[in-house]
Protein backbone atom coordinates (compact mmCIF):
# COMPACT_ATOMS: atom_id res chain seq x y z
CA UNK A 1 0.00 0.00 0.00
CA UNK A 2 3.03 2.53 1.01
CA UNK A 3 4.70 1.64 -2.46
CA UNK A 4 1.88 2.26 -4.58
CA UNK A 5 1.07 5.47 -2.61
CA UNK A 6 4.84 6.16 -3.15
CA UNK A 7 5.06 5.66 -6.54
CA UNK A 8 1.52 7.26 -7.30
CA UNK A 9 2.38 10.67 -5.82
CA UNK A 10 5.75 10.09 -7.81
CA UNK A 11 4.40 9.32 -11.38
CA UNK A 12 1.37 11.72 -11.23
CA UNK A 13 3.47 14.69 -9.89
CA UNK A 14 6.24 14.01 -12.71
CA UNK A 15 3.00 13.99 -15.14
CA UNK A 16 1.43 17.34 -13.74
CA UNK A 17 5.17 18.70 -13.92
CA UNK A 18 5.04 17.93 -17.82
CA UNK A 19 2.02 19.34 -18.34
CA UNK A 20 2.17 22.68 -16.73
CA UNK A 21 6.04 22.79 -18.08
CA UNK A 22 4.93 22.14 -21.38
CA UNK A 23 1.07 23.07 -22.38
CA UNK A 24 1.21 26.77 -21.97
CA UNK A 25 2.19 27.19 -25.71
CA UNK A 26 2.20 24.96 -29.12
CA UNK A 27 4.88 22.26 -29.37
CA UNK A 28 7.42 23.99 -32.27
CA UNK A 29 7.36 27.44 -29.48
CA UNK A 30 7.98 24.60 -26.91
CA UNK A 31 10.84 23.28 -28.56
CA UNK A 32 12.46 26.76 -29.37
CA UNK A 33 11.99 27.74 -25.77
CA UNK A 34 13.56 24.74 -24.55
CA UNK A 35 16.99 25.34 -27.10
CA UNK A 36 17.16 28.73 -27.31
CA UNK A 37 17.99 29.26 -23.25
CA UNK A 38 20.69 26.74 -23.19
CA UNK A 39 22.05 27.17 -26.26
CA UNK A 40 22.58 31.33 -25.41
CA UNK A 41 23.94 30.65 -22.09
CA UNK A 42 26.79 28.77 -23.84
CA UNK A 43 27.17 31.03 -26.97
CA UNK A 44 28.28 33.67 -24.71
CA UNK A 45 31.08 31.61 -23.18
CA UNK A 46 32.08 30.20 -26.63
CA UNK A 47 32.58 33.65 -27.56
CA UNK A 48 34.51 34.87 -24.75
CA UNK A 49 36.30 32.28 -25.11
CA UNK A 50 36.59 32.52 -28.44
CA UNK A 51 37.89 36.39 -27.98
CA UNK A 52 40.57 35.95 -25.81
CA UNK A 53 41.42 32.64 -27.45
CA UNK A 54 41.41 34.25 -30.58
CA UNK A 55 39.69 31.14 -31.75
CA UNK A 56 41.88 28.75 -30.67
CA UNK A 57 39.45 25.95 -29.59
CA UNK A 58 42.37 23.03 -29.33
CA UNK A 59 43.13 24.12 -25.91
CA UNK A 60 42.37 21.92 -23.21
CA UNK A 61 40.24 24.66 -21.22
CA UNK A 62 37.68 24.94 -23.79
CA UNK A 63 36.41 21.88 -23.60
CA UNK A 64 36.04 21.73 -19.49
CA UNK A 65 34.28 24.86 -20.03
CA UNK A 66 31.98 23.93 -22.83
CA UNK A 67 31.21 20.55 -20.97
CA UNK A 68 30.89 21.96 -17.29
CA UNK A 69 28.32 24.37 -18.61
CA UNK A 70 26.32 21.90 -20.63
CA UNK A 71 26.12 19.82 -17.52
CA UNK A 72 25.55 22.43 -15.14
CA UNK A 73 21.88 22.76 -16.57
CA UNK A 74 20.80 19.66 -14.63
CA UNK A 75 21.97 21.74 -11.48
CA UNK A 76 19.27 24.47 -11.82
CA UNK A 77 16.57 22.28 -13.77
CA UNK A 78 16.32 19.44 -11.01
CA UNK A 79 17.19 21.25 -8.04
CA UNK A 80 14.97 24.24 -8.81
CA UNK A 81 12.58 22.34 -10.28
CA UNK A 82 11.65 20.08 -6.93
CA UNK A 83 12.22 23.35 -4.99
CA UNK A 84 9.91 25.71 -7.49
CA UNK A 85 7.10 23.25 -6.93
CA UNK A 86 6.48 24.84 -3.98
CA UNK A 87 6.23 28.54 -4.87
CA UNK A 88 3.90 27.25 -7.86
CA UNK A 89 1.68 25.17 -6.11
CA UNK A 90 1.41 27.56 -2.54
CA UNK A 91 1.70 30.65 -4.77
CA UNK A 92 0.07 30.67 -7.99
CA UNK A 93 -2.11 27.82 -8.38
CA UNK A 94 -2.79 28.04 -4.85
CA UNK A 95 -3.29 24.05 -4.17
CA UNK A 96 -1.11 23.06 -1.90
CA UNK A 97 -3.26 22.95 1.01
CA UNK A 98 -5.06 20.04 -1.33
CA UNK A 99 -2.13 18.18 -2.23
CA UNK A 100 -1.15 18.08 1.61
CA UNK A 101 -4.68 16.55 2.37
CA UNK A 102 -4.96 14.30 -0.81
CA UNK A 103 -3.53 10.63 0.30
CA UNK A 104 0.00 11.22 -1.11
CA UNK A 105 3.47 11.04 -0.17
CA UNK A 106 4.64 15.35 0.01
CA UNK A 107 8.35 14.77 -0.20
CA UNK A 108 7.93 12.25 -3.48
CA UNK A 109 5.47 14.22 -5.25
CA UNK A 110 7.68 17.56 -5.24
CA UNK A 111 10.61 15.37 -6.41
CA UNK A 112 8.15 14.07 -9.26
CA UNK A 113 7.51 17.32 -10.07
CA UNK A 114 11.31 17.88 -10.79
CA UNK A 115 11.10 15.13 -13.45
CA UNK A 116 9.52 17.61 -16.27
CA UNK A 117 12.49 20.08 -15.77
CA UNK A 118 14.92 17.13 -15.93
CA UNK A 119 13.36 15.85 -19.05
CA UNK A 120 13.55 19.94 -20.63
CA UNK A 121 17.11 19.67 -19.13
CA UNK A 122 18.42 16.40 -20.42
CA UNK A 123 16.99 18.05 -23.62
CA UNK A 124 18.83 21.13 -23.34
CA UNK A 125 21.74 19.31 -22.22
CA UNK A 126 21.72 16.95 -25.45
CA UNK A 127 21.69 19.84 -27.92
CA UNK A 128 24.23 21.67 -25.93
CA UNK A 129 26.37 18.41 -26.58
CA UNK A 130 25.57 18.03 -29.61
CA UNK A 131 26.00 21.83 -30.94
CA UNK A 132 29.76 21.96 -29.35
CA UNK A 133 30.33 18.17 -31.08
CA UNK A 134 29.33 19.42 -34.49
CA UNK A 135 30.35 22.83 -34.33
CA UNK A 136 32.70 24.10 -31.95
CA UNK A 137 35.29 21.37 -32.66
CA UNK A 138 34.39 19.91 -28.75
CA UNK A 139 36.65 16.25 -29.61
CA UNK A 140 34.39 13.50 -27.80
CA UNK A 141 35.49 10.25 -29.40
CA UNK A 142 32.19 7.92 -28.93
CA UNK A 143 34.51 4.65 -28.90
CA UNK A 144 36.57 5.89 -25.97
CA UNK A 145 33.96 6.96 -23.66
CA UNK A 146 33.62 5.42 -20.77
CA UNK A 147 29.96 4.63 -20.48
CA UNK A 148 29.79 2.99 -17.26
CA UNK A 149 30.84 5.74 -15.74
CA UNK A 150 29.38 8.52 -17.63
CA UNK A 151 26.11 6.55 -16.83
CA UNK A 152 27.00 6.02 -12.68
CA UNK A 153 27.54 9.34 -12.14
CA UNK A 154 25.00 10.70 -14.32
CA UNK A 155 22.37 8.76 -12.60
CA UNK A 156 23.69 9.46 -8.71
CA UNK A 157 24.38 13.03 -9.48
CA UNK A 158 20.78 13.56 -10.46
CA UNK A 159 19.41 12.10 -7.08
CA UNK A 160 21.84 13.97 -5.22
CA UNK A 161 20.26 17.67 -7.26
CA UNK A 162 16.87 16.18 -6.25
CA UNK A 163 17.62 15.63 -2.95
CA UNK A 164 19.28 19.16 -2.69
CA UNK A 165 16.15 20.50 -4.37
CA UNK A 166 13.94 18.80 -1.39
CA UNK A 167 16.29 20.82 1.29
CA UNK A 168 15.46 24.06 -0.92
CA UNK A 169 11.39 23.02 -0.83
CA UNK A 170 12.11 22.75 2.77
CA UNK A 171 13.31 26.33 3.11
CA UNK A 172 10.72 27.46 0.61
CA UNK A 173 8.01 25.78 2.69
CA UNK A 174 9.25 28.34 5.29
CA UNK A 175 10.00 31.63 3.52
CA UNK A 176 7.71 34.01 2.72
CA UNK A 177 7.76 36.69 -0.71
CA UNK A 178 11.05 35.87 -2.08
CA UNK A 179 11.03 32.10 -2.36
CA UNK A 180 11.65 32.16 -6.44
CA UNK A 181 15.66 33.63 -5.58
CA UNK A 182 16.16 30.57 -3.28
CA UNK A 183 16.60 27.96 -6.00
CA UNK A 184 18.39 30.08 -8.75
CA UNK A 185 20.95 32.11 -5.91
CA UNK A 186 22.09 28.62 -4.64
CA UNK A 187 22.38 27.19 -8.27
CA UNK A 188 24.36 30.28 -9.26
CA UNK A 189 26.12 30.03 -6.01
CA UNK A 190 26.98 26.45 -7.03
CA UNK A 191 27.99 27.55 -10.67
CA UNK A 192 30.99 29.66 -8.77
CA UNK A 193 31.95 26.87 -6.01
CA UNK A 194 31.67 23.97 -8.12
CA UNK A 195 34.33 24.93 -11.04
CA UNK A 196 31.50 23.97 -13.71
CA UNK A 197 33.29 26.67 -16.03
CA UNK A 198 36.86 27.47 -14.39
CA UNK A 199 39.18 25.02 -12.65
CA UNK A 200 38.80 25.78 -8.76
CA UNK A 201 42.28 27.07 -8.72
CA UNK A 202 41.56 30.05 -10.24
CA UNK A 203 39.84 31.18 -6.78
CA UNK A 204 40.75 32.57 -4.53
CA UNK A 205 42.89 30.00 -1.70
CA UNK A 206 40.38 30.78 0.79
CA UNK A 207 37.51 30.04 -1.38
CA UNK A 208 38.07 26.92 -2.64
CA UNK A 209 37.16 24.65 0.13
CA UNK A 210 33.70 25.28 -0.32
CA UNK A 211 34.01 24.17 -3.60
CA UNK A 212 35.76 20.81 -2.36
CA UNK A 213 32.88 20.34 0.25
CA UNK A 214 30.19 20.45 -2.94
CA UNK A 215 29.26 17.03 -4.20
CA UNK A 216 28.47 18.80 -7.71
CA UNK A 217 32.38 19.40 -7.84
CA UNK A 218 33.18 15.75 -8.31
CA UNK A 219 30.05 15.26 -10.10
CA UNK A 220 30.93 17.62 -12.96
CA UNK A 221 35.06 16.61 -13.35
CA UNK A 222 33.65 12.57 -13.08
CA UNK A 223 31.35 13.60 -16.22
CA UNK A 224 34.05 15.17 -17.98
CA UNK A 225 36.64 13.04 -17.62
CA UNK A 226 34.50 9.84 -18.72
CA UNK A 227 33.68 11.79 -21.99
CA UNK A 228 37.39 13.04 -22.70
CA UNK A 229 39.48 11.39 -20.24
CA UNK A 230 42.63 12.84 -19.80
CA UNK A 231 41.62 16.32 -21.00
CA UNK A 232 39.89 16.89 -17.77
CA UNK A 233 42.56 15.72 -15.91
CA UNK A 234 44.71 18.32 -17.20
CA UNK A 235 43.68 20.68 -14.31
CA UNK A 236 45.43 20.59 -11.20
CA UNK A 237 42.27 20.52 -8.99
CA UNK A 238 41.48 17.11 -9.10
CA UNK A 239 44.46 15.58 -10.85
CA UNK A 240 45.78 13.77 -7.92
CA UNK A 241 42.31 11.85 -7.28
CA UNK A 242 41.55 8.43 -9.76
CA UNK A 243 38.20 7.94 -11.11
CA UNK A 244 37.05 5.68 -8.63
CA UNK A 245 38.17 7.94 -5.69
CA UNK A 246 36.09 10.88 -7.38
CA UNK A 247 33.34 8.71 -7.51
CA UNK A 248 33.86 7.39 -3.74
CA UNK A 249 34.22 11.32 -2.70
CA UNK A 250 31.04 12.09 -4.70
CA UNK A 251 29.54 9.12 -3.41
CA UNK A 252 29.88 10.31 0.47
CA UNK A 253 29.20 14.10 0.02
CA UNK A 254 25.66 12.92 -2.05
CA UNK A 255 24.60 10.63 1.08
CA UNK A 256 25.53 13.58 3.70
CA UNK A 257 23.70 16.01 1.70
CA UNK A 258 21.05 13.45 0.92
CA UNK A 259 20.47 12.88 4.53
CA UNK A 260 20.69 16.43 5.73
CA UNK A 261 17.81 17.24 3.25
CA UNK A 262 15.43 14.84 4.29
CA UNK A 263 16.21 15.84 7.96
CA UNK A 264 15.77 19.47 6.97
CA UNK A 265 12.91 18.91 4.85
CA UNK A 266 10.95 16.84 7.56
CA UNK A 267 12.08 19.92 10.22
CA UNK A 268 10.78 22.49 8.31
CA UNK A 269 7.61 20.56 6.99
CA UNK A 270 6.67 20.34 10.81
CA UNK A 271 7.31 23.63 11.31
CA UNK A 272 5.27 25.09 7.75
CA UNK A 273 2.41 22.95 9.58
CA UNK A 274 2.64 24.31 12.99
CA UNK A 275 2.77 27.53 12.17
CA UNK A 276 -0.07 27.27 8.92
CA UNK A 277 2.60 27.97 6.17
CA UNK A 278 0.87 25.58 3.73
CA UNK A 279 -1.42 27.62 2.73
CA UNK A 280 -0.02 31.20 2.59
CA UNK A 281 0.34 33.41 -0.27
CA UNK A 282 2.31 36.26 0.15
CA UNK A 283 1.42 37.67 -3.63
CA UNK A 284 3.19 35.76 -6.52
CA UNK B 1 -16.46 65.82 8.22
CA UNK B 2 -15.88 68.84 6.39
CA UNK B 3 -12.63 68.68 6.60
CA UNK B 4 -12.85 65.30 4.83
CA UNK B 5 -15.29 66.41 2.02
CA UNK B 6 -12.94 69.62 1.60
CA UNK B 7 -10.02 67.19 0.69
CA UNK B 8 -11.70 64.28 -1.42
CA UNK B 9 -13.62 67.06 -2.94
CA UNK B 10 -10.43 68.81 -4.43
CA UNK B 11 -10.07 66.88 -8.13
CA UNK B 12 -6.84 66.75 -10.04
CA UNK B 13 -7.67 67.11 -13.89
CA UNK B 14 -5.88 67.37 -16.97
CA UNK B 15 -2.10 67.17 -17.03
CA UNK B 16 -1.74 67.65 -13.37
CA UNK B 17 -4.13 64.20 -13.21
CA UNK B 18 -1.39 62.87 -15.45
CA UNK B 19 1.77 64.31 -13.46
CA UNK B 20 -0.09 62.84 -9.84
CA UNK B 21 -0.63 59.51 -11.78
CA UNK B 22 3.07 59.11 -12.56
CA UNK B 23 4.16 59.99 -9.16
CA UNK B 24 1.69 57.73 -7.78
CA UNK B 25 2.66 55.05 -10.19
CA UNK B 26 6.32 55.38 -9.38
CA UNK B 27 5.77 55.71 -5.78
CA UNK B 28 5.62 51.71 -4.69
CA UNK B 29 8.64 51.57 -7.26
CA UNK B 30 11.16 53.61 -5.11
CA UNK B 31 9.67 54.03 -1.86
CA UNK B 32 7.65 50.77 -1.74
CA UNK B 33 10.39 48.14 -3.24
CA UNK B 34 13.26 49.53 -0.60
CA UNK B 35 11.24 48.33 2.34
CA UNK B 36 11.46 44.54 1.45
CA UNK B 37 15.45 44.71 2.21
CA UNK B 38 16.04 40.99 0.98
CA UNK B 39 14.80 41.80 -2.46
CA UNK B 40 17.08 44.36 -2.65
CA UNK B 41 20.12 42.11 -1.41
CA UNK B 42 18.92 39.44 -3.84
CA UNK B 43 18.44 41.94 -6.95
CA UNK B 44 22.15 42.67 -6.32
CA UNK B 45 23.51 39.26 -5.41
CA UNK B 46 21.95 37.64 -8.32
CA UNK B 47 23.84 39.89 -11.23
CA UNK B 48 26.82 39.35 -8.89
CA UNK B 49 26.85 35.88 -9.17
CA UNK B 50 26.88 35.60 -12.90
CA UNK B 51 29.59 38.58 -12.50
CA UNK B 52 32.05 36.80 -10.82
CA UNK B 53 31.71 33.46 -12.70
CA UNK B 54 32.28 35.10 -15.77
CA UNK B 55 35.19 36.79 -14.08
CA UNK B 56 37.14 34.11 -13.27
CA UNK B 57 36.62 32.89 -16.91
CA UNK B 58 38.23 35.74 -17.83
CA UNK B 59 40.83 35.16 -15.60
CA UNK B 60 41.68 31.22 -16.05
CA UNK B 61 41.66 32.73 -19.90
CA UNK B 62 44.29 35.52 -18.67
CA UNK B 63 42.21 38.04 -20.41
CA UNK B 64 43.50 41.60 -20.40
CA UNK B 65 41.75 43.84 -17.15
CA UNK B 66 39.47 45.32 -19.69
CA UNK B 67 37.57 42.41 -19.59
CA UNK B 68 37.24 42.38 -15.65
CA UNK B 69 35.74 46.30 -16.28
CA UNK B 70 33.27 44.81 -19.12
CA UNK B 71 31.82 42.34 -17.31
CA UNK B 72 31.18 44.26 -14.20
CA UNK B 73 29.57 47.12 -16.03
CA UNK B 74 27.21 44.60 -18.32
CA UNK B 75 26.42 42.85 -15.09
CA UNK B 76 25.48 45.95 -13.81
CA UNK B 77 23.47 46.70 -16.80
CA UNK B 78 21.72 43.40 -16.27
CA UNK B 79 19.45 44.48 -13.59
CA UNK B 80 17.94 47.25 -16.25
CA UNK B 81 17.24 44.22 -18.25
CA UNK B 82 15.61 42.31 -16.01
CA UNK B 83 13.50 45.28 -14.34
CA UNK B 84 12.41 46.07 -18.18
CA UNK B 85 11.68 42.35 -18.32
CA UNK B 86 9.51 41.41 -15.08
CA UNK B 87 8.35 44.81 -13.89
CA UNK B 88 7.58 46.62 -17.20
CA UNK B 89 7.15 43.83 -19.44
CA UNK B 90 5.21 41.60 -17.68
CA UNK B 91 3.70 44.21 -15.52
CA UNK B 92 -0.09 44.21 -16.71
CA UNK B 93 0.25 40.80 -16.69
CA UNK B 94 0.80 40.62 -13.16
CA UNK B 95 -1.37 43.68 -12.59
CA UNK B 96 -4.43 41.58 -14.60
CA UNK B 97 -3.63 38.61 -12.99
CA UNK B 98 -3.89 40.09 -9.64
CA UNK B 99 -7.14 42.09 -10.16
CA UNK B 100 -5.04 45.35 -10.12
CA UNK B 101 -5.96 46.28 -14.32
CA UNK B 102 -9.31 46.33 -14.67
CA UNK B 103 -9.04 49.24 -11.53
CA UNK B 104 -6.56 50.80 -13.43
CA UNK B 105 -8.44 50.95 -16.63
CA UNK B 106 -11.71 52.21 -14.59
CA UNK B 107 -10.16 54.66 -12.83
CA UNK B 108 -9.94 58.17 -14.36
CA UNK B 109 -6.42 58.53 -15.24
CA UNK B 110 -4.09 58.12 -18.56
CA UNK B 111 -2.66 54.35 -18.74
CA UNK B 112 0.24 55.69 -20.42
CA UNK B 113 0.73 57.62 -17.09
CA UNK B 114 0.97 54.60 -15.87
CA UNK B 115 3.33 53.39 -17.86
CA UNK B 116 5.33 56.53 -17.20
CA UNK B 117 5.13 56.39 -13.55
CA UNK B 118 6.38 52.26 -13.38
CA UNK B 119 9.60 53.24 -16.35
CA UNK B 120 10.42 56.05 -14.13
CA UNK B 121 10.15 54.55 -10.81
CA UNK B 122 11.72 51.21 -11.97
CA UNK B 123 14.90 53.40 -13.97
CA UNK B 124 15.38 55.10 -10.04
CA UNK B 125 14.87 51.31 -8.10
CA UNK B 126 17.18 49.76 -10.18
CA UNK B 127 20.01 52.60 -10.81
CA UNK B 128 20.51 51.89 -6.69
CA UNK B 129 20.95 48.28 -7.77
CA UNK B 130 22.95 48.85 -10.76
CA UNK B 131 25.30 51.28 -8.68
CA UNK B 132 25.68 48.37 -5.99
CA UNK B 133 27.12 45.95 -8.58
CA UNK B 134 29.05 48.52 -10.01
CA UNK B 135 30.68 49.01 -6.98
CA UNK B 136 30.90 45.51 -5.74
CA UNK B 137 32.43 44.69 -8.64
CA UNK B 138 35.05 47.53 -8.80
CA UNK B 139 35.51 46.56 -4.94
CA UNK B 140 35.97 42.89 -5.53
CA UNK B 141 38.24 43.20 -8.77
CA UNK B 142 40.10 46.39 -8.62
CA UNK B 143 38.19 47.44 -11.65
CA UNK B 144 39.58 51.17 -12.90
CA UNK B 145 37.17 53.72 -14.89
CA UNK B 146 38.83 57.02 -16.70
CA UNK B 147 35.65 58.94 -18.05
CA UNK B 148 37.31 60.32 -21.26
CA UNK B 149 33.78 62.93 -21.29
CA UNK B 150 31.42 63.37 -18.45
CA UNK B 151 28.91 64.69 -20.82
CA UNK B 152 28.51 62.34 -23.48
CA UNK B 153 28.84 59.66 -20.59
CA UNK B 154 25.43 61.64 -19.11
CA UNK B 155 23.81 61.74 -22.86
CA UNK B 156 24.34 58.00 -23.52
CA UNK B 157 23.17 56.58 -20.20
CA UNK B 158 19.93 58.72 -20.09
CA UNK B 159 19.25 58.24 -23.79
CA UNK B 160 19.65 54.28 -23.37
CA UNK B 161 17.63 54.30 -20.59
CA UNK B 162 14.37 56.75 -22.00
CA UNK B 163 14.52 54.18 -25.40
CA UNK B 164 14.95 51.21 -23.06
CA UNK B 165 11.92 51.88 -20.73
CA UNK B 166 10.46 52.68 -23.92
CA UNK B 167 10.85 49.72 -25.05
CA UNK B 168 9.28 48.36 -22.12
CA UNK B 169 6.25 50.36 -22.51
CA UNK B 170 5.98 49.00 -25.85
CA UNK B 171 6.24 45.48 -24.79
CA UNK B 172 3.87 45.94 -21.47
CA UNK B 173 1.16 46.88 -24.35
CA UNK B 174 2.46 43.81 -25.98
CA UNK B 175 2.05 41.45 -23.05
CA UNK B 176 -1.12 42.38 -22.01
CA UNK B 177 -2.82 40.16 -24.67
CA UNK B 178 -0.51 36.83 -23.09
CA UNK B 179 -1.71 34.57 -20.96
CA UNK B 180 0.54 31.91 -18.79
CA UNK B 181 2.56 32.58 -21.85
CA UNK B 182 4.01 35.90 -20.03
CA UNK B 183 6.37 34.33 -18.06
CA UNK B 184 7.88 31.60 -20.40
CA UNK B 185 8.37 35.05 -22.64
CA UNK B 186 9.85 36.65 -20.31
CA UNK B 187 12.14 33.60 -19.37
CA UNK B 188 13.63 32.90 -22.61
CA UNK B 189 14.20 36.96 -23.10
CA UNK B 190 17.37 36.85 -20.82
CA UNK B 191 20.11 34.36 -22.00
CA UNK B 192 19.53 35.12 -25.70
CA UNK B 193 19.69 39.27 -25.04
CA UNK B 194 22.80 39.25 -22.77
CA UNK B 195 24.63 37.20 -25.85
CA UNK B 196 23.35 39.54 -28.72
CA UNK B 197 23.41 43.12 -27.00
CA UNK B 198 27.38 41.94 -25.69
CA UNK B 199 26.95 42.22 -22.07
CA UNK B 200 29.67 40.18 -20.73
CA UNK B 201 32.04 40.72 -24.20
CA UNK B 202 32.14 44.09 -26.55
CA UNK B 203 29.83 43.96 -29.16
CA UNK B 204 31.81 44.39 -31.72
CA UNK B 205 33.00 40.62 -31.84
CA UNK B 206 29.67 39.20 -33.53
CA UNK B 207 29.51 39.38 -37.02
CA UNK B 208 28.44 43.45 -38.48
CA UNK B 209 24.73 41.92 -39.31
CA UNK B 210 24.61 40.53 -35.75
CA UNK B 211 25.37 43.12 -34.21
CA UNK B 212 23.44 46.09 -35.95
CA UNK B 213 20.25 43.57 -35.78
CA UNK B 214 20.98 43.36 -32.01
CA UNK B 215 21.08 47.35 -31.36
CA UNK B 216 17.42 47.64 -31.68
CA UNK B 217 17.68 46.87 -28.20
CA UNK B 218 19.32 50.87 -26.47
CA UNK B 219 21.47 48.60 -24.11
CA UNK B 220 23.00 47.53 -26.46
CA UNK B 221 24.26 50.73 -28.05
CA UNK B 222 24.30 52.18 -24.34
CA UNK B 223 26.99 49.83 -23.32
CA UNK B 224 28.99 49.99 -26.74
CA UNK B 225 29.28 53.91 -26.12
CA UNK B 226 29.75 53.58 -22.31
CA UNK B 227 32.36 51.46 -22.63
CA UNK B 228 34.24 53.75 -24.93
CA UNK B 229 33.91 56.24 -22.78
CA UNK B 230 35.08 54.93 -20.13
CA UNK B 231 37.68 52.53 -20.40
CA UNK B 232 40.91 54.24 -21.50
CA UNK B 233 41.67 51.73 -24.45
CA UNK B 234 37.40 51.22 -24.78
CA UNK B 235 37.30 52.77 -28.18
CA UNK B 236 39.34 49.58 -29.46
CA UNK B 237 36.35 47.65 -28.53
CA UNK B 238 34.10 50.15 -30.32
CA UNK B 239 31.10 49.12 -32.79
CA UNK B 240 30.28 52.29 -33.85
CA UNK B 241 31.33 55.92 -32.78
CA UNK B 242 30.35 57.23 -29.67
CA UNK B 243 28.61 59.85 -31.95
CA UNK B 244 26.64 57.88 -34.24
CA UNK B 245 25.26 55.88 -31.52
CA UNK B 246 24.18 58.74 -29.54
CA UNK B 247 22.10 59.86 -32.48
CA UNK B 248 21.07 56.50 -33.00
CA UNK B 249 19.70 56.10 -29.03
CA UNK B 250 17.96 59.43 -29.75
CA UNK B 251 15.80 58.02 -32.48
CA UNK B 252 14.97 55.27 -30.82
CA UNK B 253 13.55 56.73 -27.80
CA UNK B 254 11.27 58.61 -29.77
CA UNK B 255 10.09 55.16 -32.21
CA UNK B 256 9.42 53.50 -28.76
CA UNK B 257 7.67 55.92 -26.98
CA UNK B 258 5.53 57.05 -29.78
CA UNK B 259 5.14 53.35 -30.76
CA UNK B 260 4.14 52.38 -27.07
CA UNK B 261 1.26 55.35 -26.94
CA UNK B 262 -0.17 53.88 -30.35
CA UNK B 263 0.54 50.50 -28.97
CA UNK B 264 -1.20 50.72 -25.92
CA UNK B 265 -4.74 52.66 -26.95
CA UNK B 266 -5.23 49.68 -29.93
CA UNK B 267 -4.11 46.46 -27.26
CA UNK B 268 -6.61 48.41 -24.72
CA UNK B 269 -9.23 48.78 -27.18
CA UNK B 270 -8.56 45.06 -28.44
CA UNK B 271 -8.00 43.57 -25.08
CA UNK B 272 -11.74 45.36 -23.74
CA UNK B 273 -13.34 43.87 -27.13
CA UNK B 274 -11.98 40.33 -26.61
CA UNK B 275 -12.86 40.27 -22.64
CA UNK B 276 -8.99 39.83 -21.57
CA UNK B 277 -8.87 42.09 -19.45
CA UNK B 278 -9.97 40.43 -16.11
CA UNK B 279 -9.03 36.92 -17.15
CA UNK B 280 -6.86 34.95 -15.50
CA UNK B 281 -5.31 31.91 -17.45
CA UNK B 282 -3.48 29.92 -15.01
Amino acid sequence: MQTSTSWRSFRMAAWLGWVIESNWTDPFLFAVYSIVKPISGAAILVIMYGIISQGNFDNALFPYIYLGNAFYIYVGAVMTGVSWAVVDDREHYKTLKYMYIAPIHIPLYLLGRGVARFITGSIAVFITLAAGILFLNVKINFAEVDWLLFFTTLILGVVMLALLGLLLAGITLMTVRHEGFIGEATAGALYIFSGAIFPLTVLPEWLRPIGYFMPTTYWLELLRRSLIGNVAQAFPTLANFSNLQILGIMLGLSLFFGVVSIFVFRWCDSIAREKGLIDRTTNY
Amino acid sequence: MEVVSRKYSHKNTGWRLFLSTIIARAYPRIIGQQREISWMLFEVVMPMLAVIAYVFVYRALNAPEEYIGFVVMGGAMTAFWMNILWSMSSQLYWEKEQGNLALYIMAPNSMMAILLGMALGGMLATAMRAIAVTLLGVWLFDVVFTVSSYLQLFLVFMLAMVALYGMGMMMASAFLMFGREAWHIANLAQEPIFLASGFYFPIKSLPFWVAAGASIIPLTLGMDAMRQLIFPTGFKFGFLTVGTEIAILAVLSVVFIVTAKILLAYIEKLAVREGRITESRR
